[in-house]
């Protein structure tokens, strides 16, 4: 119960942060040249200036910068994210669509990288210096430093021009209206290409601290301890080493939930998978303000989720976070 | 003999019934060659998605894509170019040009099962073009009023004499109708209607996944009798130009539209048997690019600066080495593609000479200072395409030559519109000119005068001259078409003169289309088309 008025402390704490990003982010967009009507003029190849005027009345935006600012506020205490210019239906329900194909990118790239960097970084830390180390080092060395616009085009390649095993973009099958488990199936299909795309350089990263952080653990005195009273080699690594390696792991999956945010608008662009990445960068550029701003809102939103689940994570793996606080 | 004759023909006989036998159960393989198939999905790559699918609110071909599919136009250009009725069927015009009468077509339904008739043209014409739809606007601007004395005739009404060859060959683009009965009340831009069309085209409006694809499929009450072709029409949503290359070799796509794809994978593309790469069928769709020149800085009022930078850059040379077989010397504002109005190339033109270059910045006193630099400017490159990125760059380099400093500005589309159209925010600005079948649609407004600031792809570099302004507004409502082309010569030659805008670069856009495609690029703006003969050979 403790661990739950401590998150729940830190929850209320990030409420004001959540406000002084969105109105940051409100002014940032100001600094871009054009606006929502500049934007849909290019979209249309041309324009009197007559439409153009009527359209920014239409849109709000012929009022001052500080009299938008607190309207937008104004509504957004009411918890309405507005009306999307682009979308012409309200940020909300457009911002509700494109949730799913993100939180399901997010989860299975990062229970793939995490999973794979575990087990992989426990294999490199047994190992260490010798064959099995350096060749997961090395494959670790490589994903990392490889973008992933470019992983994700000779994936393309390979599994879905070549072997033609796999969907080269998309969400879903349109062609075929498929029901129940495979509907699941299909949206598997094309999300193992996107997630391993993303996850390969969190894989990386997960591989790596793991690895250290095995490295370090191992050598604890109470693992001597563990050894010295004969406890076998596997039940150490689980019981006692395994345990407390995961804790700086379960840090970074916290912090990262907002990295994959970012990192996902390239994947989703590369895969065509309507995402919150490519919605948000869409909004850039097309200076849809609201619909941008209530992205802001719901990443927050997610990443402080994901970091009261880590807190409650943190706390079962380590009861001395309750006790202390 | 007689047995042996009777064994032949039976023979024979049996051999033809098997051969009917093979026939009906596989009725396309005798004639797959020659009789259009019935069926199949089409799948093609829409790169940019727009707010709206209703082209007669937007003339872009971002709408016509989709929405040219599901709703009509009253005109539309056959094969050769020529306008050829669609929702009309005839047109009149009396001789001083002010009154143009439409007979629309009988039978015509909306997909809602309402009559199609002369008040849903009315409304469209007055409440959209006239007052919504861009471009349309400026055309239709001395339109008064649309009469409707019966439901097949629409009789409109001008202020002042409108070419009827000007509004025939606009009306492609700026005249497609929408249904009045769901227009009419409430705010025509937030009508539901404008995301989920109703048209009485080929393709009905079914589903609109913002971000994944949209789908139409078959009219089978259509008009134009055993048409359409194709079940459905899957536009799919992909931003990214390589994923879009990928998915048109994993078979996923038949079609990538107006040069969706990079330079080079259209070049690698080509060479591969199952796919036509080509600019047929875009004819319509012609393209300049653009040197802008904003004339209120002291040294570009110059004509003579203007002159020298034009010699300066080596075109055929970028052409040859950037642009390969898609592109070709322009000579003009009106690209050759205008069977109708290209004056040809006896204009001013500027051919790369370094030396006349330097001597006309000597000449308009502007010698090489310390370093060789003669004055720096500003160029803001539009983002709409790799072509005008790199095309940026080769001036900066060309002009480096001869003593001019260049630095680039680029913007994405929203910022580069607000300072080049909106603050004049430039020195030198290079994008597109897209040509629309005749001039006064949408080319005049690049040297015309006393542009209200703001208006994107209009004459926002400070040009004001006279003479050019009388020509546009005589030959905006000159009615005799040999008159008219007359004075768009003139125009071209005083425009190259003058040089307040250089195009020295014609395209077509390209198109990637499958290979199985029958009755593609027919026409001279195919991609904006209603694809009703469009068919998928086995």
């Amino acid at each position: 119960m403790r661990i739950l008025s401590l998150a729940g402390r830190r929850l209320a704490a990030s409420i004001p942060t959540l406000f002084l990003i969105l109105i940051g982010v409100f002014l940032l967009l100001q600094f871009a040249p054009g606006d929502t009507v500049d934007a849909m003029m290019a979209q249309m190849g041309g324009g009197d200036a007559a439409t153009a005027r009527e359209l920014r009345r239409f849109y709000g935006l012929d009022l001052s910068i500080p009299m938008q600012l607190a309207n937008y506020l104004w509504r957004l205490v009411r918890l309405d994210l507005g009306f999307s210019a682009i979308y012409g239906k309200p940020v909300a329900s457009v911002i509700l669509e494109r949730l799913p194909p993100t939180l399901l990118l997010m989860a299975s790239s990062l229970s793939f990288a995490f999973f794979f960097g575990l087990v992989f970084g426990v294999i490199a830390a047994r190992g260490v210096n010798r064959w099995p180390d350096t060749l997961i080092s090395t494959f670790g060395l490589i994903f990392y430093a490889t973008p992933s616009f470019w992983f994700g085009l000779m994936a393309i390649v390979v599994f879905s021009i070549y072997l033609q095993w796999l969907p080269a973009g998309g969400f879903e099958d349109i062609g075929a209206v498929r029901t129940g488990i495979w509907r699941v199936l299909d949206i598997a299909s094309h999300l193992v290409l996107p997630s391993l795309t993303l996850g390969l350089i969190f894989l990386a990263i997960y591989l790596r601290i793991m690895r250290a952080s095995m490295l370090e653990v191992l050598n604890l005195d109470y693992v001597r301890t563990a050894r010295a009273k004969g406890l076998d080699e596997t039940r150490i690594i689980t019981r006692h080493v395994l345990r407390n390696a995961l804790l700086p792991m379960v840090t970074l999956i916290g912090l990262q939930a907002g990295t994959m945010l970012g990192g996902s608008v390239i994947v989703e662009t590369v895969f065509s998978l309507p995402g919150l990445g490519r919605l948000a960068y869409e909004s850039v550029v097309q200076r849809d303000l609201n619909t941008l701003l209530g992205i802001v809102f719901v990443s927050a939103l997610l990443v402080i989720l994901v970091n009261f689940i880590t807190d409650l994570l943190y706390a079962r793996l380590d009861p001395r976070i309750t006790a202390e606080s | 003999m007689n047995s042996s004759r009777f064994e032949i023909n039976r023979r024979t006989a049996l051999l033809t019934s098997a051969a009917i036998a093979a026939n009906v159960l596989n009725p396309f393989r005798a004639f797959a060659q020659e009789t259009p198939r019935k069926g199949g999905v089409f799948n093609v790559h829409y790169g940019a998605e727009q707010r709206q699918l209703n082209p007669s609110l937007q003339a872009s071909t971002g709408v016509y894509i989709i929405g040219g599919k599901i709703q009509e136009n009253l005109v539309d250009l056959d094969a050769d170019g020529q306008p050829v009725g669609v929702l009309a069927e005839s047109w009149e015009a009396t001789p001083d040009g002010k009154t143009i009468t439409f007979k629309l077509r009988k039978g015509v339904t909306w997909h809602d099962g309402k009559p199609f008739t002369s008040e849903d043209v009315a409304f469209t014409a007055m409440n959209m073009w006239k007052k919504i739809l861009n471009y349309g606007s400026t055309l239709q601007l001395f339109l008064t009023s649309v009469d409707t004395p019966d439901p097949q005739t629409a009789i409109f009404r001008y202020e002042r004499p409108m070419p009827l060859n000007l509004l025939l060959r606009a009306l492609p683009d700026l005249g497609y109708v929408s249904a009045k009965h769901l227009y009419e009340s409430g705010d025509i831009r937030q009508n539901p209607a404008n995301l989920a069309p109703v048209g009485t085209g080929p393709f009905k409006f079914v589903k609109y996944e913002r971000g994944q694809y949209i789908i139409a499929e078959r009219n089978a009450d259509y008009w134009r009798s055993n048409a359409p072709y194709l079940d459905r029409i899957v536009w799919k949503v992909i931003t990214d130009r390589a994923a879009a290359a990928a998915q048109l070799e994993a078979g996923d796509l038949h079609y990538s539209p107006f040069s969706g794809l990079t330079i080079s994978d259209m070049a690698r593309l080509g060479k591969d048997k199952r796919f036509i790469v080509s600019t047929k069928g875009n004819e319509g769709n012609a393209r300049t690019n653009t040197l802008e020149f904003n004339v209120r800085r002291k040294e570009l009022a110059d004509v003579k600066v203007r002159r020298a930078i034009a010699h300066a850059i080596n075109v055929p040379f970028f052409i040859e080495n950037f642009l390969g077989d898609f592109a070709k010397l322009g000579t003009g504002p009106i690209p050759s593609t205008s069977t109708d109005f290209y004056p040809g190339a006896n204009t001013p033109q500027y051919p790369y000479d370094k030396a006349k270059a330097a001597a006309l910045l000597d000449e308009a006193g502007y010698k090489p200072g310390a370093g060789g630099t003669r004055f720096s400017l500003k160029l803001l490159p539009a983002p709409w395409g790799e072509d005008i990125s790199l095309w940026s760059t080769f001036i900066q380099q060309s002009l480096g030559e001869v003593g001019i400093a260049i630095e680039i500005v680029r913007n994405d589309g929203g910022g580069f519109l607000k300072q080049v159209y909106d603050e004049h925010a430039f020195d030198l600005a290079t994008g597109w000119h897209q040509y629309r079948n005749d001039p006064a649609v949408s080319t005049t407004v690049w040297y015309r005068s006393g542009q209200p600031k703001g208006a994107p792809w209009t004459n926002q570099w400070g040009w004001d001259d006279g003479k050019i302004d009388k020509i546009i507004d005589d030959a905006a409502t000159e009615v005799d078409p040999a008159k008219r082309k007359a004075l768009y010569a003139d125009f071209v030659r005083e425009a190259n003169t003058e040089l307040p805008v250089w195009m020295p670069i014609e395209q077509i856009f390209v198109t990637v289309i499958t290979a199985k495609a029958r009755n593609h690029s027919n026409t001279p703006r195919w991609g904006s088309s209603s694809w009703h003969d469009l068919w998928l050979s086995a």
